[in-house]
């Protein structure tokens, strides 16, 4: 290295002025791409959610209108309801199981390594493939769960089971990442603070609540965060096991946004409820956010 | 001693709790798999039949054989494919312009990059089908890659990688005479190549399990990916129950593949794109 140093030295240093060719060329694809299909939809969602347009064609400004309608809208409300309960359902047993299947499947060994791939599989399917296998297995006549339980209970069709049934099939299907997280978590903690804790008589219970639980706690407020976003943005399992029924009670946000669009093809309108979708998350985020931060100190 | 005991008890009860959970994931991929195998009548037998006798693929090559599912497969490979590669090479350049190159206003547009990572995609769903509807791109191949070939965490992860190699490599490369695009191509890809295949493989499973984009942008079956596509089988293929688990079976295989054998790159993929591991 030194030797190409001192070969160069003797040229006459040019000044750092940019040299913008290289620059716009290496930028520019990524940046198009960004602007046009990232950048532009965004502003668009805005200056639509102002407007009385169609799917296909552009109406003209109304101003508020939306808005003042969305906050009026029962169905609005319910449908952020049905999104809450369904992340209340989910964000803290995919956080708990998560953790619990690191812990239960930290230590090497083969066996261990299998349950890590079985755990982390449902994951990486597609969600089509997810749903059609549970609304097989969950199927009220047919299916194996009822079967063996003897029972007649139409999961996806009963307005008190619908939600937990997806929130279930959304555990089985996603936790996997969230383990994978916490293995990663676990891995940071060093060896040797374990040891010490032995020494010290620590043991069961007393070794995870003073050592892994606050060491892993960088982890776990990552994956609530991360798993609080995801939860709010459920769409496809809803609307795959259920379409939003029975009777709109798993109805959430981003359904009652597609419905508005694509069935009503309500553009204007619809676009009112992604703006109102992405102010709740911000807004859930930097309260999660303050929440966590405060706890940590 | 006393500690000694329950610490085995411990032991017991963790693989006890391990081996119903692993029971209790495992168990419905495993019915899946069991009822493709059946002869649909009994698949919907009532009593439960429990095992296949005999057992057959012929609901595989039934459903590999009609309607739509090759074609799926074809829409499948083809899009995420391109769609891996481009977006890795659209990432690698800009995060080398980020990292290699100084320019005013560089750190101001490295966040602009990365401020896409907030919003979320789901909340430009309608433009973007206006979008591709102008352009004339519903049902095309065109417009389900297009929106999916930009992801600011594999700019970050790339930028982050390439600002560890020592600045020397590239300024004797310039001095040789080298454009920017060799030096990148010849020395900072090449030592890459871990990083790459991680995001290569988590863009690729993302971009294969894309449902959401798919779904809006393509309402003929033609069109439709494996996992658009998937939704339709009911119809497709009528209510049968094992066939439709065998092409539940086949529209999970690929992926299911892929991560088995590139196990460690995919989790390693999958932390780097959550910001945990550089």
């Amino acid at each position: 290295m030194t030797a190409i140093k001192s070969s160069a030295t003797p040229k006459p240093r040019k000044a750092t002025a940019p040299v913008w060719g290289p620059v716009i060329f290496l930028l520019l694809p990524f940046l198009a791409v960004y602007v046009a299909f990232f950048i532009w939809p965004a502003i668009q969602t805005i200056v639509l959610s102002l407007t009385n347009s169609g799917l296909t064609e552009t109406g003209a400004f109304v101003g508020l209108t939306n808005f003042k309608t969305l906050m009026a809208d029962a169905s609005f409300w319910d449908s952020l309801r049905h999104t809450a309960y369904f992340s209340l359902l989910t964000v803290i047993p995919l956080t708990a199981v998560g953790m619990m299947l690191a812990m239960l499947t930290k230590a090497g060994g083969r066996l261990r390594q299998f349950a890590q791939a079985v755990f982390f599989i449902p994951y990486v399917l597609p969600v089509s493939v997810a749903t059609l296998i549970w609304q097989w297995v969950l199927n009220p006549s047919l299916g194996v769960v009822n079967a063996v339980t003897g029972s007649e209970t139409a999961w996806f069709s009963d307005p008190a089971l619908a939600m937990p049934a997806v929130a279930a099939v959304t555990i089985w299907w996603t936790v996997g990442f969230n383990m994978l997280l916490f293995l990663a978590g676990l891995q940071n903690i060093p060896q040797d603070v374990y040891e010490a804790a032995s020494l010290d008589g620590a043991q069961g219970f007393q070794v995870f609540r003073y050592i892994t639980w606050p060491s892993l706690w960088p982890t776990t407020t990552l994956v609530l965060t991360l798993q609080l976003v995801a939860s709010f943005k459920i769409f496809s399992q809803v609307y795959l096991l259920t379409g939003g029924g029975p009777f709109d009670s798993t109805r959430v946000v981003l359904v009652y946004m597609y419905n508005t669009a694509f069935t009503d093809t309500n553009a204007g309108y619809a676009s009112a409820i992604a703006v109102a979708f992405f102010i709740a998350i911000l807004l859930l985020t930097l309260v999660q956010n303050f929440l966590l931060s405060r706890t940590r100190s | 001693m006393i500690a000694a005991r329950q610490s085995v008890w411990m032991v017991v009860l963790g693989v006890i709790t391990l081996g119903l959970l692993v029971a209790l994931w495992a168990a419905p991929l495993l019915w899946a798999l069991i009822t493709s195998l059946k002869p649909e009548l009994q698949a919907a037998a009532q009593p439960i039949v429990w095992l296949p006798s005999p057992a057959t693929f012929d609901n595989f090559t039934s459903v590999l054989t009609t309607g739509n599912l090759p074609r799926w497969y074809a829409n499948s490979v083809t899009s995420s494919i391109i769609i891996t590669v481009v977006t890795l090479i659209l990432s690698a350049m800009a995060a080398y312009a980020f990292s290699q190159l100084t320019f005013p206003g560089r750190n101001l547009l490295f966040w602009f990059a990365l401020a896409g990572f907030m919003l979320p995609f789901e909340a430009l769903l309608v433009p973007l089908y206006k979008l591709m509807n102008n352009l004339g791109a519903i049902n095309t191949l065109a417009g389900i890659i297009l929106p999916q070939l930009i992801s600011p965490i594999a700019v970050f992860v790339f930028r982050q990688f390439f600002d560890q190699i020592p600045k020397e490599f590239r300024e004797a490369a310039v001095v040789d005479g080298a454009t920017e695009l060799r030096i990148m191509w010849s020395i900072f890809v090449p030592l890459s190549a871990n990083i790459i295949w991680a995001l290569g493989i988590v863009t690729f499973i993302g971009a294969w399990n894309n449902f959401l984009w798919p779904f809006i942008v393509t309402n003929s079956p033609e069109q439709m990916t494996l996992p658009v596509g998937l939704t339709q089988v009911q119809s497709a293929y009528g209510l049968k129950y094992a066939q439709t688990m065998a092409v539940a079976i086949l529209g999970g295989l690929p992926v299911i593949l892929a991560y088995l054998a590139f196990q460690r790159r995919v989790t390693e993929g999958f932390l780097s794109a959550s910001g945990l591991k550089g």
